[in-house]
């Protein structure tokens, strides 16, 4: 055994890539839980294909988690992987491109066959013919090593394959010396049922570290020390199960029972899942027919003097906004979260997207203005859940959560609230008068906060009828008066408009930027990281990310208007840049990506280059002429498919 | 699963209203009538439909304010407005996911959908049809005038071929619902049918009806005497008779005059034949309770568009448990001995791998 040297180093960002049945994702998940108890910042994100097992071996096949690890506050899973693990020729083909010049590559040689090779179009093995050579690759034969390693357990040869994963988990967690000791009770309870199997993964795992620890293929393994983040007891979490936390937390703080009325739909439907084991905390699932019957559902919840709540995409929000008319006209607590994916119809189902803020802002019939807030982070999904939940109750309004597919995937270290510490939400319902005779007026509303009381049935003496008819204010019985309508649409618009949210913080912290980024949602990570970058090397940059977008903060106007150039980001083709130009006639710049993937940090970087440049204009203008271009082109040439 | 599965068609034992408190003291119709002006058109079935409703609820002797009715979009979805019981007039074909929700969430309260043709059996099939083999705590009514009022007279799901309307001037092509077929091809437990007219033969179906847990099914024959006139008039006038065809659970179904016709099998099926034709034992007895749909289909089978031999009463009534009844056992069942506070809450942040950083 040679002597290793040990190296220091402050983060690292680490790809695992295989085919969609490789077990990509549970590896990462497996090494994220090792950084996060270990005491690594960290953030993930993983990237799977729509397809459940696409064609073994294809480039649409490929499944990937990024992981960044680090020994300070990060904010992103990190722009380019410093290491990638390509468990076969098609992860490799389809990652390579990402790595910087010198980066690691760990790859598994055993599907490195000259049929693998050709199903992705490679024709000479790039392990061989030099191309790789501004990389260091490393090659070891991971799917025969499991084969052998799991032979004790008396697995079979295919067993032995299929614990591959864990031999390249095994292999990297000696790397990068990550503490091993959850694996075996990991393993011991996944594959509970099956003892020999759960032997023959942590037989591969041992595998995949004696491997790195033995041979000499290795000269160097990496520390990355615990991070110094804010005292408090951490754990990691994901943006979907967080939400789903938030609402379970919100369910406590109200007393309401909670009601989830949802349909599957990719990427919202681990919601669904998580809530539903919780039904010890008054919790209640039901997967409807479909997305307008689980709103429907929620409505009725909601109703009944429950907390409703839908959970969906960018697809199920189209099809639920008639019945969230109905919740706005009835004036009902309701949550919908919709998990932005990428669009339009079924468009890119596993990926993210921030296209959907129109939609939630104005995607139904008439004027039918609900709050809208959106998360910034995994974490962040838990405080925006319980802020909707209190929002919904209080004004008696649906109440819209963005959240997309970057944030509900990835996942980060999360600082544990003190359930103690939070704010109960009163429902404030109506009890049985003590004088009959008087009727109930469901839509007097209260002074301050506009909102109209709620009785629920079982109230005795204030039985009364909702609908989706425009009501007189105060009693409530049908109305088609000019005036009352003008007044209702009016009151409905001021209920949301007066909605108590925080004002907007900017961080600058010279105090003397000139350019404002604004961002919202998931793009938090990679704004706030670009402003680090920008800020070490000298340019004085502000960022503001907004989570209420309806209503705004009340000095978002005057923040705006204190830059000389603010930019927008967005995953879209400058959606909130438009609301915020025609709200308070900022000339605020879009700086836009629809690819299906988050923003690179570096990328906003050289947006705010563009920006200071005065060249960001022409830059975003490009975009569309590039594609125009690149239409003419292909129908000029006859070229209509893209090439592999 | 296994236990869950032994438990279909097991009779939970629960009556109809099991949970919903009992008024103090009798009720009257007017107890059950709200401020509001009734705003139907002169004629129009709904009214009738509305009184029977009316004198029926007393007799439930629930509390009202434990009764919940939701509707749909149409003439008949104007039905909550018009019942001092809490009520919501919801949206186009909806109901019956909002019931549901009403339903899961609430074992106190007596949840009914008032519907139409197009409210339940176009625009909001799907929810129809996922209620009924639910099996949800509620009673459907659906009102079928085999026309669009509201949007003032296009066909409707249930309208006859050849209907001439605004939509279908050269005679509507679509093939109507048999809404009986609809409903048990979906497995419903309780399907029913009654005309406005009948005041009797209605109550008596709604009483059947709200005594049943589960969901109830009533398509109840009602005219729209401005689109729609006279469509039902063939069981109405005096040689109704003939096509009118009563059924009670353990009778032998004969109709007609002096009950000249009866029904009998016919292979898989069921024909009208000459009562004096046939022996009496070949004469069918009606089974509501067979857990064989197919009897039941056979019955919806011998009326169709052209109301030739109209079955009206309870087709079927079955046990099975019900959706919402079986979700509150699981809630229970998770609830049981587990905690839910504050402290379990926090275990759950918490969660099982954790790190600490100190300040």
């Amino acid at each position: 055994m040679t002597k290793v040297d040990k190296t220091k180093l402050e983060r690292v960002v680490i790809r695992f890539a295989g085919d969609s049945g490789d077990g990509m994702q549970l590896t990462g998940d497996r090494f994220t839980a090792e950084a996060a108890v270990f005491g690594n910042d960290l953030a993930t994100q993983p990237n799977f294909p729509a397809e459940i097992r696409a064609p073994q071996g294809t480039l649409p096949g490929v499944s990937s988690f990024q992981i960044q690890i680090a020994d300070h506050d990060i904010l992103t899973a990190g722009d380019r992987p410093h290491v990638l693990v390509a468990m076969n020729p098609a992860a490799l083909k389809a990652n390579v491109a990402d790595l910087p010049r010198g980066g690691t590559v760990i790859v598994n040689t055993d599907e490195f066959t000259k049929r693998n090779l050709s199903k992705v179009g490679y024709t000479s093995n790039p392990l061989e013919d030099g191309s790789l050579s501004d990389l260091v690759v490393h090659a070891a034969p991971m799917s025969s090593l499991s084969v052998g390693a799991v032979e004790p357990a008396g697995l079979s040869r295919k067993d032995g394959e299929r614990s591959k994963n864990m031999f390249a988990l095994g292999l990297l967690s000696w790397m990068y010396n990550r503490p091993v000791s959850g694996i075996e009770d990991f393993l011991r309870t996944k594959f509970a049922k099956k003892p020999q199997v759960a032997e023959g993964n942590l037989l591969a795992f041992r595998a995949g570290w004696n491997y790195g620890e033995t041979t000499e293929t290795f000269a160097t393994t990496y520390e990355i020390e615990k991070a110094d983040l804010p005292a408090g007891t951490y754990r990691q979490i994901s943006g979907n199960t967080a939400l789903a936390y938030g609402l379970v937390a919100a369910q406590h703080l109200s007393g309401l029972e909670l009601f989830l009325g949802t349909y599957p739909i990719t990427p919202a439907s681990d919601i669904l899942h998580e809530l539903t084991k919780h039904r010890r905390f008054g919790v209640t699932t039901f997967q409807a027919e479909d997305e307008i019957a689980a709103v429907g559902a929620a409505i009725g919840a909601s109703l009944s003097g429950a907390l409703g709540v839908t959970s969906t995409s960018g697809p199920g929000l189209a099809l639920k906004s008639e019945a969230i008319g109905l919740a706005v006209m009835t004036e009902i607590p309701l949550v919908v979260v919709d998990v932005q994916r990428g669009g339009p119809s079924t468009g890119l189902p596993t990926k993210t997207e921030q296209a959907d803020l129109l939609q939630a802002l104005h995607g139904r019939n008439g004027e039918s203005p609900v709050a809208v807030i959106a998360p910034s982070s995994p974490a962040d999904c838990f405080d925006a859940a319980v802020e909707a939940a209190r929002i919904a109750v209080t004004y008696r309004t649906p109440v819209l959560l963005l959240s997309d597919g970057a944030i509900a995937n990835g996942s980060e270290p999360w600082r544990i609230p003190s359930v103690d510490a939070m704010t109960p939400i009163d429902p404030g319902f109506e009890s049985a008068p003590t004088v009959s005779g008087v009727p109930f007026r469901p839509y007097a509303r209260d002074r301050e906060t506009l909102a109209r009381p709620m009785a629920i049935p079982g109230t005795p003496g204030l039985e009364h009828r909702l609908g989706g008819i425009e009501k007189a204010n105060g009693s409530g019985n049908i109305s088609y008066e000019p005036a009352n309508h003008d007044l209702m649409v009016r009151l409905r618009q001021a209920k949301i408009d007066g909605i108590d949210v925080p004002d907007a913080l900017v961080d600058d912290p010279s105090g003397e930027a000139e350019l404002l980024i604004v961002g919202w949602g998931s793009s938090y990570g990679p704004i706030g990281e670009a402003c680090r970058r920008a800020r070490r090397r000298g340019t004085k940059v502000a960022h503001l990310q907004i989570r209420h977008l309806n209503p705004l903060p009340k000095n978002l106007g005057d923040v705006l208007r204190s830059y000389r150039t603010v930019i927008a980001p967005e995953m879209n083709l400058g959606q909130l840049s438009s609301v915020l130009r025609a709200r308070f006639l900022v000339d605020i710049q879009p700086v836009t990506k629809v690819q299906g993937l988050a923003f690179l940090a570096d990328e906003i970087l050289d947006a705010i280059d563009a920006a200071l440049a005065g060249t960001l204009r022409g830059w975003e203008e490009s975009k569309t002429t590039t594609a125009l271009a690149e239409a003419e082109y292909r129908a000029s040439t006859g070229c209509e498919e893209e090439n592999a | 699963m296994t236990e869950l599965i032994s438990r279909v068609g097991v009779d939970l034992g629960l009556s109809a209203t099991a949970f919903v408190p009992r008024a103090d003291a009798p009720q009257k119709a007017k107890d059950f009538t709200s401020d509001q002006e009734v705003r139907w058109c002169p004629g129009c079935g709904d009214y009738v439909i509305l009184a029977a409703i009316r004198n029926f609820l007393p007799e439930l002797g629930l509390r009202r304010e434990n009764m919940m009715f939701v509707s749909g979009i149409g003439c008949s979805s104007r039905f909550p407005y018009y019942l001092e019981t809490y009520g919501l007039h919801s949206i186009h074909g909806r109901a019956p996911s909002i019931a549901t929700g009403l339903a899961v969430m609430r074992p106190d309260l007596s949840v009914w959908v008032v519907t139409g043709d197009g409210d339940a059996l176009s625009i909001g099939g799907n929810h129809l049809i996922h209620a009924l083999r639910r099996n949800v705590n509620m009673n459907i009514l659906l009102f079928n005038n085999r026309i669009y009022g509201l949007t003032k007279g296009q066909y409707s799901p249930t309208s006859e071929v050849g209907k001439v309307t605004k939509s279908t001037p050269m005679g509507s092509v679509d093939h109507p619902f048999n809404t009986m077929s609809l409903a048990l091809g979906a497995e419903a437990t309780f399907v029913a049918r009654a005309l406005d007219s009948d005041r009797k033969g209605l109550t008596e179906v709604l009483r059947q009806a709200a005594e049943h847990r589960g969901t109830s099914f009533v398509e109840i024959y009602q005219d729209c005497p401005i689109f729609n006139d006279g469509s039902f008039d063939v069981l109405r006038k005096d040689d109704a008779e003939q096509r009118v065809v009563p059924v009670r659970h353990g009778e032998p179904i004969v109709f007609g005059a002096d009950g000249r016709k009866c029904v009998v099998r016919d292979g898989f099926g069921l024909r009208v034949a000459d009562t004096d034709t046939v022996s009496p034992e070949d004469i069918v007895v009606h089974d509501a309770h067979s857990d064989d749909p197919e009897y039941a289909f056979a019955l919806s089978r011998l009326s169709d568009q052209d109301l030739e031999h109209t079955i009206f009463g309870v087709f079927r009534a079955v046990r099975r448990p019900s959706y919402d009844d079986l979700v509150r056992e699981q809630n229970d069942s998770a609830r049981t001995g587990r905690a839910g506070d504050g402290k379990a809450l926090q275990e759950l942040l918490t969660g099982a791998d954790t790190w600490t950083v100190s300040g």
